[in-house]
């Protein structure tokens, strides 16, 4: 198996409790359950709606897959040629290797203008780093302005849902957090959604007019002009983009696509895959700085080249982040996202952790599925996840010495090589027929009764008659 | 039509009436059966819990086992499609060329139950009567792996007598994923207890799916609940006569 030595690993907001523990916690919270069953439930019926409208969604979902494979085997020409055309039109460049440095250099343009405060568009990649906490070290206060990521911020929460990272509270446990929490909130407030979102509206107009500095991710960048593309659904990430004098983009450096044209499949496919419609509210396109603003672009590895050097997982770079996966995963929509420990939840989360990471600081994250396939079946861009995560599982197994387990998988593969062998060590199973009564089996005799075995094997049955 | 029978490790140590019943329904249909005698087990609980290097002598005996047979058939979506979607790119992966090349052969011969009765016998009334409340488990491997479709379900309806229930949620997975119900039991069982519930909610006194294995996990869960629906699989169903 090829090990992927000398390259940068992905630090920041990556790992957490082992997968089968911290899915027991969630498990036993009945309301999250709930809560996930009903939204995954909705989301899931719009998505198929939207989708099964489109004759050509088969098309698009090629092309989207083809176009990110392209980009992904040429990455190194078109990081270059993104930097050249951002920096022809006066935006600032840097690269960062991996979350440390990408919160170093964010951390210094900040402090440079000398705000205590910045107000920040909805994005996954500072998610990842960590730069919120970053920032609070050096007394900076980041205030997230998307309102489902506020409401995280608010409840001193973690977000659960790359989409809807609220998803696992309902609108009174919303209430609460806002009267706690939210300065100079109406005492009275109900839980109405549109006075929750109005008393976030006020909120957050008074941040606009007052916080000079933004931060925002990317859903795209087109590495032909240095365009940078936010999708989203308030129209807060536009006010972000444009009224700070100062506006820092963290992009991970698997986001590009080669032109402008190319984003046609993708603004097609991305809304229909993760709100399930047909076109989101607001997609907001900046090519170089505004008047009088200064701008940054912060480049992040963290992993991703890791992830890059293997021919069976690379393609979990070409995700797009819709979370169609997520609403689509049986094992999510009990566990909630998290118990993945990771800002990546859920099946595209289990491929991707690891392989920022590296598989030896995530082992368990392989193995959080049933490999029922239904992520792939959604995927805009086709990933193979259940293959994918078979593939990291060897990887999980080949880093480690020799465990109980992969001694007793050799044994089983020596006697299932040879039927003579086999067939020896199934009839043992007349034997397990007094054991399987008396000898529970870990994990499987708490809810399910095991099989009787039979009086005699098929063969024996077979070779009788 | 000679079919070889690929019976699957499972059905041969722990459920050998469904290889019983495979076997008489398809002579009954009129064709010959033949279980190689080599054969063991697809290899995909290895290959799956992250040990294909050590599946590669399971998948090399298996490609022997049926290097002659015509046609393939097997009791299983699951072991069907680990032969068809997953031998040759383990072999390749671990440098055997030969041994892919014989395993894209194999694949290319492999049939689950309703595919080879549908499309290749072109049957879906198999002469089959069975006058009980049934719902149908579409698995997960023979629904997104095979694709089977609607096969299983329109050999079903063509059974005399049988009181066909629609199962709410029927294509979510029930929780099994092999290994996966000992690593994540919890997990597992959470998803097994939606799956029970929709299962009991179609007053069904027979719950039937193309793969033992799920069948094994539902059927557990609705045993240790006490609740009377029994577990069978299609090819039982298939094989009942008056
Ligand atoms: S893996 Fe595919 S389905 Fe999941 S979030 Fe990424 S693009 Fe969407």
């Amino acid at each position: 198996m090829t090990t992927f030595l000398g390259m940068p690993t992905g630090g920041g907001h990556l790992t957490g409790e082992p997968f089968p523990k911290a899915a027991k916690h969630a498990l036993g919270n009945a309301q999250l359950r709930r809560n996930l069953a009903k939204a995954t439930g909705t989301i899931r019926a719009k998505r198929a709606n939207v989708v099964g409208e489109l004759p050509d969604w088969a098309e698009l979902r090629a092309a989207g897959a083809a176009i990110k494979d392209e980009v992904l085997a040429n990455l190194d020409e078109y990081l270059v040629r993104f930097e050249e055309a951002l920096t022809s039109r006066g935006t600032h460049v840097h690269w960062a290797r991996d979350a440390d440095e990408a919160n170093r250099i964010i951390t210094g343009l900040v402090k440079a203008t000398g705000t205590r405060e910045v107000i920040k568009v909805k994005s996954m990649a500072t998610v990842e780093i960590g730069l919120n906490e970053a920032l609070a070290d050096v007394g900076v206060h980041a205030v997230e302005t998307d309102l489902a990521e506020l409401i995280v911020q608010l409840g001193n929460d973690k977000s659960s849902h790359i989409l809807v990272p609220a998803i696992h509270r309902n609108r009174s446990e919303i209430r609460e957090v806002f009267r706690r929490e939210m300065p100079g909130v109406d005492p009275d407030l109900t839980d109405d959604p549109r006075a929750l979102a109005e008393a976030a509206r006020k909120h957050l107009r008074h941040k606009f007019m007052t916080v000079d500095v933004a931060i925002s991710g990317a859903n795209f960048g087109v590495a032909e002009t240095g365009a940078l593309v936010v999708v989203e659904s308030e129209g807060n990430g536009r006010m972000c983009l444009t009224l700070p004098r100062t506006l820092i983009s963290v992009v991970g450096i698997e986001k590009l696509v080669p032109s402008w044209r190319d984003l046609e499949v993708f603004l097609q496919l991305l809304p229909r895959s993760s709100t399930g419609e047909r076109m989101n509210p607001y997609t907001s396109v900046w090519t170089g700085p505004t008047e009088g603003q200064t701008s940054h672009v912060v480049l992040v590895d963290n992993g991703r080249t890791a992830t890059l050097a293997d021919p069976d997982g690379r393609a979990a770079l070409r995700c797009i982040r819709c979370s169609a996966c997520l609403n689509s995963c049986p094992v999510y929509e009990r566990t909630g996202g998290h118990a993945y420990g990771s800002t990546y939840p859920g099946p595209i989360g289990a491929v991707l952790s690891p392989q920022l990471t590296g598989v030896d600081k995530n082992p368990t994250l392989p193995f959080a599925s049933s490999l029922c396939g239904v992520c792939y079946d959604v995927c805009p861009v086709a990933i193979d996840i259940p293959s994918m995560l078979v593939h990291l599982r060897e990887r999980v197994t080949e880093s480690k010495r020799a465990t109980p387990e992969s001694t007793a998988m050799r044994a089983l593969a020596w006697a299932m090589s040879d039927a003579r062998r086999w067939r020896r060590l199934i009839r043992l199973g007349k034997f397990g027929r007094v054991a399987s009564r008396h000898v529970p089996l870990p994990g499987w005799s708490t809810a399910r009764d095991l099989p009787q075995p039979p009086k005699e094997t098929f063969r024996d049955w077979w070779e009788s008659r | 039509m000679r079919v070889a029978l690929f019976v699957t490790c499972l059905v041969d140590g722990l459920f050998p009436d469904v290889g019983k019943a495979t076997v008489r329904l398809l002579e009954r249909l009129g064709h010959e059966v033949v279980v190689p005698s080599a054969q063991t087990c697809c290899g995909q609980m290895h290959i799956n819990t992250g040990y294909p290097g050590q599946a590669l002598p399971v998948i090399r005996n298996h490609v022997e086992a049926f290097e002659r047979a015509d046609v393939i058939v097997a009791p299983s979506g699951s072991c069907a499609g680990s032969v068809r979607h997953q031998h040759a790119d383990v072999a390749r992966k671990h440098g055997d060329r030969k041994l892919a090349e014989a395993a894209e052969s194999t694949a290319k011969r492999t049939y689950e139950l309703s595919e080879f009765l549908v499309d290749v016998l072109q049957v879906t009334d198999v002469g089959a009567y069975f006058p009980h409340r049934v719902t149908y488990h579409p698995t997960c491997h023979s629904l997104r792996v095979l694709k089977v479709q609607d096969r299983p379900l329109k050999l079903l309806k063509a059974v005399e007598g049988i009181d066909l229930v629609e199962l709410p949620s029927a294509e979510t997975c029930c929780g099994f994923g092999g290994t996966f119900a000992l690593k994540n039991s919890d997990t597992s069982t959470a998803m097994l207890g939606d799956k029970m519930s929709a299962v009991l909610s179609t007053k069904a006194g027979v719950l039937t799916a193309g793969d033992s294995s799920c069948l094994m996990h539902i059927g557990g869960g609705l045993s240790r609940l006490r609740s009377g629906v029994r577990p069978l699989h299609l090819a039982q169903i298939l094989e009942h006569t008056r």
